[in-house]
């Protein structure tokens, strides 16, 4: 099969390019130094801008399946400036100090949330040659990173000295921890599928078919346990019981202000996005384009569309998806979570790893 | 150039590493200890990241950073012990604990001097792929580590049994 579409858009030889040039000015150990610091500010920004784009269709969303119409005042018609006046009224906001807590690990736990959540977001394959940290175990790494952020939480909740607090850590401690396995097991299902852990490799070898067509029913069934534990690990509803407006308050980020709470709030949004871009990535092909065999002439129009439009575009689709879930189920109770991943979904995510094994074994995925 | 950029990241993460061990056993608040030794456990993760064996990094990160620290914040929680643990040392305890650190620390050093560093022994350049690792974990042939890695899971599974059985609740207690 004729492959170079997947290098009309590759990255890679602008980024050598780059960095030669930079090595011919300077020494080599300065130059990545640079070339860290400026991606590092690409991270933060693109993290930022997402925060926000995320935010408000949040808000649309929301207000769409409740029948409202959402903001609509600031910023023209659609309310477009919202959420970037809200960002600038909490940049001006106090970070209050707690009496009678610990501050050290109060002030800490919002970043380690938003390391976590940045260790993972800098994993995503935006494009062919464009992903930011790869290594050759990439999906682990991912796995490996998302797992500090629960610590955050539970800090967070015990720092702030409250009993809302420390309930609501200990709820989303438990759910995380338990949700961790269904999340592991759905991933090692695809890294069965493809035979390897490298996220761009994983990608690669989706050209000829995205995994969910080539796995069939069993990779929609992994599909769909990946959706729901992934709700469940970026604390969205109906799995926000760590939160619980109306019971907690907040849950675990009751006593924060400003932008300690503000990271937070990011880091969930963004957590949103990770997961929707690992499911992209596992599930629906990456930045790969869309084919469908014998219509070359489409297939050749979709192979002019970048790769980066492509994974943003699934991955908003799926973010949408779970908005969708997240503004149409009612919460459920902390024992009903606990029950339904170790009842049901456990289970279930073990029979898919055994049937994947089955299908690979006997060549039944294409 | 007499030092490299790794060189000086390596200095930054040991430091780190020996500023936050210090810490984590010095501190009065268990779950502050808990905290600083999270934070040397990323720093070795760290250094696995510097050597280019990010296999190990991960596992250290996913193990200990999100494993055990997590029991261990999990636990302290749970159970409330958050007073302060001060304690007076006395001066019998400080002196042999004084001994039993040099008497470690030169039996360290006299290891590492006597033996040279691994450095040569290692492959440079290429990771060892984790298909390899798999597969040799797995195997049955020679250097291969089947037998290891069942013995462990057996122990697993005990593990599992009896924390389940601890904690399970008791039916005829609670009909009672």
């Amino acid at each position: 099969m004729n492959q170079s579409f997947l290098d009309y858009y590759n990255l890679q030889p602008l980024f050598m390019a780059i960095h030669s040039a930079l090595c011919s000015v300077m020494p080599e150990g300065l130059a990545i130094f640079l070339e860290g610091l400026v991606v590092g500010v690409i991270i933060l920004v693109l993290y930022a801008v997402l925060a926000i784009v995320l935010i408000y269709m949040e808000r649309k969303v929301c207000a769409a399946f409740q029948c409202r119409i959402g903001p609509n005042r600031v910023g023209g018609k659609g309310g477009l400036l919202q959420v970037p006046a809200d960002v600038l009224k909490i940049l001006t906001k106090e970070i209050i100090e707690l009496k009678n807590s610990d501050h050290f690990l109060y002030n800490l736990a919002p970043f380690l949330v938003i390391l976590a959540s940045i260790l993972t977001f800098s994993c995503l394959p935006w494009n062919k040659g464009g992903e930011i940290l790869h290594m050759n175990i990439g999906i682990f790494f991912v796995l490996a990173a998302s797992s500090i952020g629960v610590l955050g939480i539970l800090l967070a909740g015990w720092s702030s000295n409250s009993k809302y607090t420390i309930i609501g850590a200990v709820r989303s401690g438990a759910m995380i921890i338990s949700y961790e396995l269904s999340i592991g097991l759905t991933v090692l299902t695809m890294v069965m599928m493809s035979g390897t852990m490298d996220i761009q490799e994983i990608v690669t070898s989706q050209a000829n078919g995205w995994n969910i067509f080539k796995g069939h029913i069993v990779a929609i069934a992994a599909f769909i346990i990946y959706l729901i534990a992934g709700n469940a690990e970026a604390n969205r509803g109906p799995f926000d019981l760590a939160e619980a407006e109306q019971e907690l308050t907040a849950g675990y980020h009751t006593e924060y202000s400003g932008m300690h709470f503000g990271f937070f709030y990011l880091a969930e949004y963004l957590n949103l996005f990770i997961t929707a871009g690992i499911a992209t990535t596992l599930f629906l092909g990456g930045w790969m384009p869309f084919h469908i065999a014998g219509l070359d002439g489409f297939n050749a129009v979709m192979d002019y569309i970048p790769g980066v439009i492509w994974f943003v575009g699934k991955t908003f689709f799926i973010v949408f998806l779970l908005m969708w879930i997240r503004w149409t189920f009612p919460r459920l109770r902390i024992d009903q979570v606990l029950t339904l991943e170790w009842k049901y979904l456990m289970p279930a995510s073990l029979l898919v790893l055994l049937l994947m094994t089955i299908c690979k074994v006997f060549g039944l995925v294409f | 150039m007499g030092i490299t950029l790794q060189e000086i990241v390596f200095y930054v993460v040991a430091a780190a590493i020996m500023v936050c061990s210090i810490l984590s056993v010095t501190t009065g608040k268990i779950l502050r200890a808990a905290t600083y030794l999270l934070f040397v456990l990323f720093g070795t993760g760290a250094i696995y990241g510097i050597l280019g064996y990010t296999f190990l990094g991960a596992v250290q990160l996913m193990v200990y950073a999100g494993g055990i620290v997590v029991l261990y914040v999990f636990s302290i929680l749970l159970t409330q012990s958050d007073k302060n643990m001060k304690y007076k040392i006395g001066k019998a305890k400080l002196v042999s604990v004084l001994l039993t650190t040099l008497i470690g620390a030169a039996l360290v050093l006299f290891l590492v001097f006597t033996n040279g560093f691994a450095l040569n022994m290692i492959p440079q350049g290429e990771e060892l792929p984790a298909r390899e690792i798999g597969l040799d974990l797995i195997g049955t042939g020679k250097y291969q580590y089947v037998l290891p890695f069942e013995v462990v899971g057996v122990l697993l599974l005990a593990c599992m049994i009896g924390g389940i059985l601890i904690a399970r609740k008791n039916k005829e207690e609670e009909e009672k």
